[in-house]
């Protein structure tokens, strides 16, 4: 990549929207990993490992993975929020790597979303 | 439609009998449903009818009870005797195996019903668990580098520095310092080369703010970098990390490498005459770094140790030149600021501290955790709004603000709003946002001695009263802890502290007395207690307890005889037992064990 002029910024912009943002295109659903070194000291990474393992195994590819930073209620990770097209993101906290197995078969690809595992939905207020 | 034929039934159990919940087994259900309503004597007036599909095979074996068509699913032969007895019986439908449809949101609360984030302003923290740190794209996804356009293009460094002052934005770091008028006082040294450093080497036990920004994200630091270079002149930057944050000093490497490769770092940035290199420096993890004179001296490569100001560094900082600290949170502010306009940030927080501020929510508190509030929130907020209150039931007793440069603010003074000036006049400080909460199980002799531990072991050594002082303070600390606190000490306590905080020469060793000084204040009753009565009130420290057994409360039953390691409990069964006080070491395993109450500490 070369150096980027300002005009390039917006260009960015649009690609990563088409790319990663769930309602300007590609896959169907969003898992994030919450990654910080609170998640991580909790099992984030064994979360991150196990859903790749499975996205393998079971040949997932309109489902997006990503990792974030910590979501902030460190006392309640490993979390991850999952995000459906069309939906409100769902918060799961206190995470193993049997609920995110069942995670992944019922909610992201059965979209029945797992109550007694969720924290809450939506996003924070941003001011 | 599903009106009982019978006027003795006064319950219809529609069981499904479709395909999909016969495989499911409904007729081994049906079964066994009717021979618990035999067993429980409701054969008579509930009956079970099989149904065709109900069509939602996925949770089935289905059964609706009517007449008031509450549905049950994913029913098994386990299930039946309690479903009878609670909804048939009893009459309390089972919630619990009740279905609750997706699109059904009762059960799940959102984010906003939860106090934890709803009472959050998120200024600094915008991006976080929204971005992957490790990706520029995402970054500027969100608006990213777009103030940095703007200030490199379409604002003057005055103009810059105009808009920081404005904001009223001050140092996050601790001491408060106005943000713009530090950037200033940097641009106005003249020289060829100045340097800006980030301060990175966040030390507060019980604090990880810094930690968590850079971690979520890096470019918003960066960025805020490269607004405040272009305002003083700097064209280098150092980033002091300190050791044990690696996967932060990691994220910081990766967004450094992608802002080298756009070209947001290196020469003609944006195709202006602005040119700008970022290092990182590892700290190897001393607290006097905090320090920035310390910082600097880490940075050369010699000890780290403070130097007299003046000079200060933005006179003449590392190798001599200009330089221009600040910590990770406020150059994370930076490009917000840029971004929105001042007068969007002065509105945020209070008048005399602007803005939001990150601290890590630590201690006796339900939800620990790192939270980014605005300015003047109270502490009852922070505690119990955000925190949701102390676990266990016990009372909140105190609030440590600002680590070991800080101090102890009282349950009572619950209704203070945080901001610079309210926690200095309570004697505290704000410090980098380490926020640790306390209940009446903590002793504030204990707290204080063991925050004077850290800045012992933390002085660099260089002023003596700093070095021998935090030493002398902490022995008198462990004599109280141990009940061999004399009355003199109360008033040594004190006198030293002033006097250590008069003649250090940096930050340490100015705030080190602050824990020992604010418990003295709020909680003088406590060390007279230790001192006095030789009694610790929140029965932690244990050379000052003493365990007894009550007679009218024990049974005798000898359990706590046979598990006391020292063998300092002897009875007989049936019969009061006694405790030898020279023989027990007070590990409190008989206090675990008796399971009647008997043992008392006092």
């Amino acid at each position: 990549m070369k150096k980027i002029s300002i005009e390039d910024l917006d260009k960015i912009t649009q690609r990563v929207k088409k790319t990663t943002l769930l309602q300007e295109g590609a896959g169907r659903a969003k898992i994030t990993v919450h990654m910080g070194t609170c998640g991580i000291s909790a099992g984030a990474r064994e979360i991150m490992n196990v859903l790749l393992e499975e996205f393998e195994k079971r040949n997932i590819n309109d489902v997006v993975i990503t990792s974030s930073g910590c979501a902030g209620l460190c006392s309640r990770e490993p979390m991850a929020t999952v995000e459906i097209k069309g939906e409100t993101p769902i918060k799961y906290a206190d995470l193993n790597p049997e609920k995110i197995r069942r995670i992944l078969t019922e909610h992201i690809l059965g979209g029945k979303i797992i109550n007694e595992y969720v924290l809450a939905k939506g996003n924070e207020r941003i001011y | 439609m599903n009106k009982p034929a019978d006027q003795r039934i006064r319950l219809q159990l529609m069981l499904c009998a479709g395909t999909g919940c016969v495989s499911n087994k409904s007729f081994k259900i049906r079964q066994v449903l009717e021979a618990e309503l035999i067993k429980q004597g409701l054969d008579k007036e509930v009956t079970v009818v099989m149904t065709g599909c109900i069509g939602f095979c996925a949770v089935g074996p289905l059964m609706t009870v009517m007449p008031d068509g509450i549905f049950y699913h994913s029913l098994t032969e386990e299930k039946i005797p309690y479903l009878v007895e609670e909804h048939f019986l009893k009459g309390r439908p089972v919630e619990k195996f009740m279905f609750v449809p997706p699109t059904e949101k009762i059960a799940i609360p959102k984010i906003s019903d939860i106090d934890f984030f709803s009472r959050q302003t998120l200024v600094v923290l915008k991006n976080r668990g929204l971005i992957d740190p490790q990706k520029i794209d995402e970054y500027i996804a969100r608006g990213g580098y777009r103030a940095l356009a703007k200030a490199l293009t379409a604002m003057t460094p005055e103009g810059i520095i105009q808009e920081i002052k404005d904001s009223g934005l001050r140092g996050r770091g601790g001491g408060g310092f106005p943000t713009g008028q530090k950037w200033e006082l940097c641009k106005k040294s003249v020289a060829d080369t100045k340097y800006i450093i980030c301060n990175a080497d966040e030390g507060d036990p019980g604090a990880f703010m810094d930690r968590s920004i850079v971690e979520a994200d890096p470019h918003a630091v960066l960025e805020g970098m490269l607004i405040g270079a272009r305002a003083i002149g700097a064209t280098e930057a150092y980033i002091y990390i300190r050791e044990e944050y690696q996967l932060a000093r990691e994220r910081m490497e990766t967004a450094i490498a992608q802002a080298k490769e756009y070209g947001l770092l290196g020469k003609n940035i944006f195709g202006t005459d602005f040119s700008f290199k970022a290092h990182i420096k590892q700290g190897a993890g001393a607290f006097v770094c905090g320090e920035e004179t310390s910082l600097i001296a880490s940075i050369e490569g010699r000890p780290p140790e403070p130097s007299q100001r003046p000079p200060f560094p933005a006179q003449s900082g590392l190798w001599g030149f200009p330089t221009n600290i600040n910590n990770v949170e406020t150059w994370a502010n930076v490009p917000n600021i840029i971004d929105r306009g001042a007068q969007w940030f002065s509105k945020i927080g209070t008048a005399q501290s602007p803005g939001t501020k990150v601290f890590s929510l630590v201690g006796k508190i339900n939800n620990t955790g790192l939270v980014e509030v605005p300015m003047g929130i109270t502490i009852k907020e922070v505690v119990y709004d955000i925190g949701g209150g102390i676990p266990n039931n016990k009372k909140f007793k105190a609030l440590q603000t600002g680590g070991p440069s800080g101090g102890c603010i009282p349950a009572r003074l619950i209704d203070l709003p945080i901001d610079y000036e309210k926690l200095t006049e309570a004697g505290s400080i704000m410090g980098s946002g380490g926020l640790i909460v306390m209940d009446e199980d903590t002793c504030v002799v204990d707290l204080a001695k063991y925050f004077l531990e850290f800045t012992s072991d933390e002085s660099c050594g260089k002023c003596s009263s700093c070095r021998d002082g935090s030493i002398a303070l902490l022995e008198i600390l462990e004599r109280i802890c141990n009940g061999q606190g004399v009355k003199e000490d109360l008033d040594i306590l004190g006198e030293l502290s002033a006097a250590v905080k008069s003649s250090s020469m940096c930050g340490l060793g100015q705030t080190l007395p602050n824990p020992v000084l604010s418990t003295l204040l709020y909680f003088r009753d406590e060390y007279e207690a230790h001192i006095f009565e030789k009694r610790c009130p929140a029965k932690m420290c244990k050379p000052l307890l003493k365990f007894v057994i009550d007679e009218k409360v024990c049974v005798g039953c000898t359990v706590c005889v046979k598990s006391c390691p020292p063998e300092a409990i002897s009875g007989e069964k049936k019969l009061p037992h006694k405790i030898n006080p020279d023989k027990c070491v007070k590990c409190g395993i008989c206090l675990e064990k008796c399971k009647f109450g008997a043992i008392k500490v006092n």
